[in-house]
């Protein structure tokens, strides 16, 4: 059922991405052909944060990136949001060369990173009043993600009221009130305990599957990425490169049983594999 | 519900405890001067001074220099901490500007203001204006140094957040910037303003023709020490109530702070 490809480089089984079909910009969201970052340290010395990643992005396509600390997943993720410079190599997103922050996006962070002096409301309706966009009728909008994560209730209540798991629910809800076509993801769930943890990821499986919106998220833990993505993107680290990325194709809607079954497990093997081949940290 | 009490009920013992301290710090000192016999003129008894401030307060002399001396402290601590806010924000949001003001302002400040206090009467008369500005040039170094630190304690999370939603500089300023500098500002203001009332009474004291310092040299030329202690009693009464309004903004102002929950056992 299940095509397991295994162990096969990216480069083999999808066309290089440097080679810019011309005809073909209809088919990805993001582009992105050669991309680097190195960072200079204070004694002089360069790190090779992102070396030569090639990635297409589809619409709707729900993509995770997985990999052990220190291999540039974040360093990606704040390039894609524009608050990064890269180095070197061309992101396209949606048509255009990647400049800076876009309106089309919706980020969460590591940490929930709300403003402790607005309320729960205040701090969903961030983008909107940064991005002046109609005040009532997104409103109305964020209220209704606040409901839909389970918070109806604490609408007006401040951040230090809240628990971590509430907090990043706020933090959410922030990231989709402006309704963005591309969510990015860095570790949203990373702080939460196990169970918190399941029911978020269902949830976010929902809310993708309701509002096909492409989403871009980074991980550690192995299962989360499988269980979520349609492709997996693995990294290793010095220098952070992608040396896979594997499609999965696991029928949707996804239950949380799924991840017991061996083909789930054929998946997360052939993830790790990555992992312990080359030395570094087993996730 | 309990816990609030709780609280409530160790509040109460705390003042019940300082002001049994108090009384029984002002029983010795009565019992001391009379017992020892020591003269009033080096130490009155707390008796005579509560006598002393009884009756100043009665009288329209008092009135005129408290009112002037509160008009001082005031009028130093609005001119000197605008003074300093607005510095501490053109500092904080061009470096260049802090490149070449900066080592001046501290090299200013590094003089003690009474030693330029003369200097100042002589330039600005024995009248009310010296006073103010010798305040002003008091209160507007901690809201300098304040506005500057908290201008750039913004979490640097905060700031990327604001700007992936394409924020501009001057939406991270006003969303986050200047609400991060808002406690920070606050500690200035409390400083600055107790300094005020010193800054006041230096001035008074170098020249002046009004106010509660230049009656507390005319009542020490009359060896009325107990008047002296009795103005001293005021002026503390002054600092005490100001910076409990200070306070009272900050809880209303920077109402976050307070919200950060329970305190850490053994911190």
């Amino acid at each position: 059922m299940n095509v397991v490809t295994q162990f096969v480089p990216a480069s083999l089984r999808r066309p290089p991405s440097g080679v810019a079909d011309s005809s073909a910009h209809t088919d990805y969201l993001v582009r992105i052909v050669g991309l680097e970052k190195i960072y200079r340290t204070k004694d002089g010395n360069d790190i090779h944060a992102l070396q030569n990643i090639n990635l297409d992005i589809q619409p709707a396509e729900f993509i995770s990136i997985v990999g052990p600390s220190g291999c540039g997943k974040t360093t990606l993720l704040k390039i894609l949001a524009g608050i990064l410079k890269r180095s070197a190599g061309e992101v396209t997103m949606l048509g255009r060369s990647l400049s800076g922050p876009s309106r089309e996006l919706g980020v969460v962070f590591q940490a929930p990173v709300l403003l402790p002096w607005r309320t729960v409301l205040q701090n969903v309706m961030v983008p909107v009043e940064v991005q002046k966009r109609d005040r009532a009728e997104f409103e109305a909008r964020a209220r209704k993600l606040i409901e839909k994560v389970g918070l109806s209730g604490f609408e007006n209540k401040y951040p230090s009221e809240l628990s971590g798991g509430m907090q990043q629910r706020v933090g959410i809800c922030r990231a989709l009130v402006h309704d963005p076509s591309f969510l990015l993801m860095d570790e949203p769930f990373g702080a939460l305990d196990a169970m918190t943890r399941e029911s978020m990821n269902e949830e976010l499986q929902r809310i993708w599957s309701e509002s096909r919106k492409t989403i871009l998220l980074v991980t550690h833990s192995i299962s989360e990425a499988v269980y979520l993505a349609d492709r997996v993107v693995v990294m290793t680290p010095r220098p952070g490169r992608i040396v896979d990325i594997i499609p999965v194709d696991l029928p949707r809607p996804r239950h949380l049983g799924i991840q017991t079954t061996p083909e789930f497990g054929r998946f997360v093997a052939d993830i790790r594999h990555h992992f312990t081949s080359a030395g570094t940290v087993t996730v | 519900m309990s816990a609030d009490s709780k609280s409530l009920n160790r509040l109460a013992g705390n003042l019940l405890l300082s002001l049994t301290t108090f009384v029984i710090f002002i029983i010795g000192w009565e019992a001391a001067v009379r017992g020892l016999g020591i003269s009033k003129i080096v130490l009155p008894p707390p008796s005579a001074v509560a006598i002393a401030l009884w009756e100043s307060l009665w009288q329209g002399e008092l009135h005129w220099h408290l009112a002037v001396t509160i008009y001082e402290i005031l009028a130093g601590f609005f001119v000197g901490s605008i003074g300093g806010l607005v510095l501490g924000f053109v500092i904080a949001l061009s470096p260049p500007i802090e490149r070449i003001f900066y080592p001046y302002v501290v090299a200013f400040q590094t003089i003690p203001k009474v030693a330029i206090a003369p200097i100042i009467v002589i330039w600005f008369g024995y009248g009310v204006a010296s006073k103010v500005v010798i305040t002003a040039t008091i209160a507007f170094f901690p809201l300098l140094a304040n506005t500057i630190i908290g201008l750039r304690s913004a979490p640097q999370d905060q700031m990327e957040m604001l700007v992936s939603y394409t924020a501009s500089r001057w939406q991270v300023f006003r969303m986050v910037r200047l609400l991060q500098a808002l406690p920070y500002i606050f500690v200035g203001l409390d400083v600055a303003i107790v300094l005020s009332v010193i800054g006041a009474i230096v001035g008074e004291f170098v020249g002046a023709k009004a106010g509660l310092g230049y009656l507390i040299l005319q009542k020490n030329f009359n060896f009325d020490m107990a008047g002296t202690f009795a103005i001293l009693i005021i002026l503390s009464l002054i600092g005490v109530g100001l910076h409990w309004l200070i306070g009272i903004a900050q809880r209303r102002i920077v109402f976050w702070m307070d919200m950060a929950g329970e305190r850490v056992i053994g911190a």
